[in-house]
């Protein structure tokens, strides 16, 4: 009886060291996430000297939020949001319109020539994107496209063939015989494309355009070589700029860097089920 | 995917049916833009880069010359060019670690504990933080101060609180490699997590409750029911790894511009592209990587071939 009891004594005090461990694992995870996040964010709110004499994780005595306006004006970030949010509309729109035709095509019809394109497009998964750029930058140079937005936009309708994948994959689950009826009530493809497909293909629609948007927002290296010049800063290539004038300045830096977190931390919490649920979709269909 | 078409009539006594041509003006309208890109920003620029591998050439195509394989005797003869291979190795093994700790983390998610989803939303938002975000914050993270114009960045300082010496991260070779893979690894481990994550909960709650009448212990039920489950979700991300490993870019070139032994093979290449303007070098190497990339492919098909 006694060792019965001791026994379960025991694995009650196992289980709760393993909760305990349990929760010591993750809240220590956390800590490394946040801590890089905290200080950028304390410091955002400190005024230069502070900032240089104080520790870092000391909570700033003034709020100096003059940083922000600094970052958000003289810092171009305002501009930046401004350029990337018309960037990513356009490229979206774009996306989503030729991705469901083109996937709808392939998919829908048997043709000789859908077949070869849907071999050209999987192979084309396979350019290295970055390194592609010693030549398309040649290209876009030559129909005078290098400094302008169109350049980027171009590159994220053009070369998104993950996209047309999902749509395609979505498409196989909707049943032929929805268009089957409407041919045979008379319907031609386009009115079958835009009154049946399209609608049907929201949720594939949704799953895409959280790709999209993250990617867009995220992306550095098209921006910082097709867009140079001032005017034409996204998010991304604003931020990268703060490093020469603002070099030592890592408050207004650490204030450029709370805006621009601001609208991702609004939109992930905002979506986040939808957020968890595109990035599995989207990368099951390598 | 299915094999099944939608049927059209085909064309009877050479006169062609109404709803033939309209497939065919569907197909050839529809297809018409996705293909003219794909035609000029892919393949036009990946059969220039093969024909200008073979030369010597700048941005601007003057003086060209045909050298033949030379660019690809540069490429892998000249140490500082091969040497950014090596770099992918610490990449290569942080993604590995990475993998590991998003499955610890993802089975202790998935076990009964509270928050969890707090707990995954923390872990998980630095995926979709702005990549120059990521790279200015840690290059502030592991700075060491010049007792002039910067102090000493975050971990330097409890470095210093715990009674230690300011180390210099980003400038020491090979330590600067190993501070860049945590960065890597910050950023992206939330997304390995949230694809576990989804294929753990993929599995009926019915099997884990009977796993638990059956008296399994925790490693039984990771060993045959989890492990099983998520078996393609691990293989899959594993070859991802290979294939982001050898194309990092973005967060070494922002932290450090490659600088003190932290170069990859991609910032290479677009530094000799667009910096050195040696176009036919740079062609060789966007080569070298593509291929590379085509045998990690065949080694991904061949491997889920026979998983299935």
């Amino acid at each position: 009886m006694a060792a019965e009891a001791i026994k379960r004594e025991n694995s009650n005090f196992t289980a709760k060291l393993f909760t305990f461990l349990k929760y010591f694992i993750l809240v220590f995870a956390c800590l490394i996430v946040f801590i890089p996040l905290i200080v950028v964010f304390l410091g955002s709110l400190k005024n230069n000297t502070e900032f240089l004499s104080s520790n870092v994780f000391a909570l700033p005595t003034e709020f100096e939020w003059s940083n922000y306006k600094t970052a958000f004006i003289d810092g171009k970030v305002l501009l930046g949001l401004r350029n990337t949010a018309i960037i990513i509309v356009i490229s979206c729109t774009g996306t989503i319109i030729t991705g469901t035709m083109t996937a709808y095509v392939l998919q829908r019809f048997k043709t000789t020539f859908g077949k070869i394109l849907k071999a050209a497009f999987l192979l084309a998964t396979l350019f290295p994107a970055i390194s592609m750029q010693v030549t398309v930058y040649r290209i876009m140079n030559s129909f005078g496209l290098v400094g302008t937005m169109a350049a980027p936009i171009i590159l994220y309708i053009g070369t998104d063939i993950i996209s047309i994948y999902i749509f395609m994959q979505f498409l196989d689950n909707i049943s032929y015989s929805l268009d089957e009826s409407a041919i045979i009530d008379g319907a031609n493809y386009f009115t079958v494309f835009f009154k049946i497909i399209l609608p049907l293909l929201r949720p594939a629609i949704a799953t895409v355009l959280i790709i999209k948007v993250i990617s867009i927002y995220n992306d550095f290296y098209t921006p910082q070589l097709y867009m140079p010049s001032e005017e034409l800063s996204v998010v991304s290539t604003s931020l990268y700029r703060f490093m020469g004038p603002y070099g030592a300045k890592w408050e207004i830096i650490f204030a450029g860097i709370v805006i621009c977190i601001i609208p991702t931390l609004i939109i992930f919490l905002a979506l986040q089920k939808q957020i968890y649920a595109g990035l599995v979709n989207g990368s099951v269909k390598e | 995917m299915t094999t099944k078409s939608v049927k059209t009539p085909k064309p009877i006594n050479g006169r062609l049916s109404r709803s033939y041509i309209d497939k065919m003006v569907t197909v050839c309208l529809f297809l018409l833009i996705p293909t003219v890109l794909l035609v000029i920003f892919t393949y036009i620029p990946a059969a220039e880069m093969v024909k200008f591998s073979f030369e010597e050439r700048d941005q601007f195509g003057v003086d060209v010359k045909y050298v033949g394989l030379q660019n690809y005797k540069t490429v892998f003869e000249t140490p500082e060019y091969f040497a950014a291979f090596k770099n992918s190795i610490y990449y290569l093994f942080g993604s590995f670690i990475q993998l590991g700790l998003a499955l610890f983390l993802a089975t202790i998610l998935c076990s009964k504990i509270r928050f969890s989803n707090f707990f995954k939303g923390v872990l998980f938002f630095p995926y979709m933080i702005n990549t120059v975000a990521v790279a200015l914050i840690f290059r502030r993270f592991f700075q060491k101060g010049d007792g002039i114009t910067n102090t000493d960045g975050t971990l330097n300082s409890i470095i210093t609180l715990l009674g230690g010496d300011p180390v210099k991260f980003l400038s020491t070779e090979g330590l600067v490699n190993i501070c860049l893979v945590f960065v890597s690894i910050w950023r992206y481990i939330g997304f390995d997590l949230v694809m576990f994550i989804g294929a753990i909960q993929s599995v009926s709650p019915d099997i884990y409750e009977a796993a638990e009448l059956d008296g399994a212990n925790r490693f039984q039920v990771f060993r045959y029911i989890i492990a099983p489950s998520i078996r393609p979700i691990i293989l899959l991300q594993m070859i991802l790894a290979v294939k982001g490993a050898i194309s990092v870019y973005e967060i070494p070139f922002i932290i450090t511009g490659g600088r003190f032994g932290s170069s990859t093979f991609v910032i290479q290449t677009t530094e000799t592209a667009f910096k050195f303007q040696k176009v036919g070098l740079a062609s060789a190497m966007a080569v070298v990587l593509f291929l590379i990339i085509v045998v990690v492919t065949i080694i991904q098909k061949l491997v889920f071939k026979e998983d299935k």
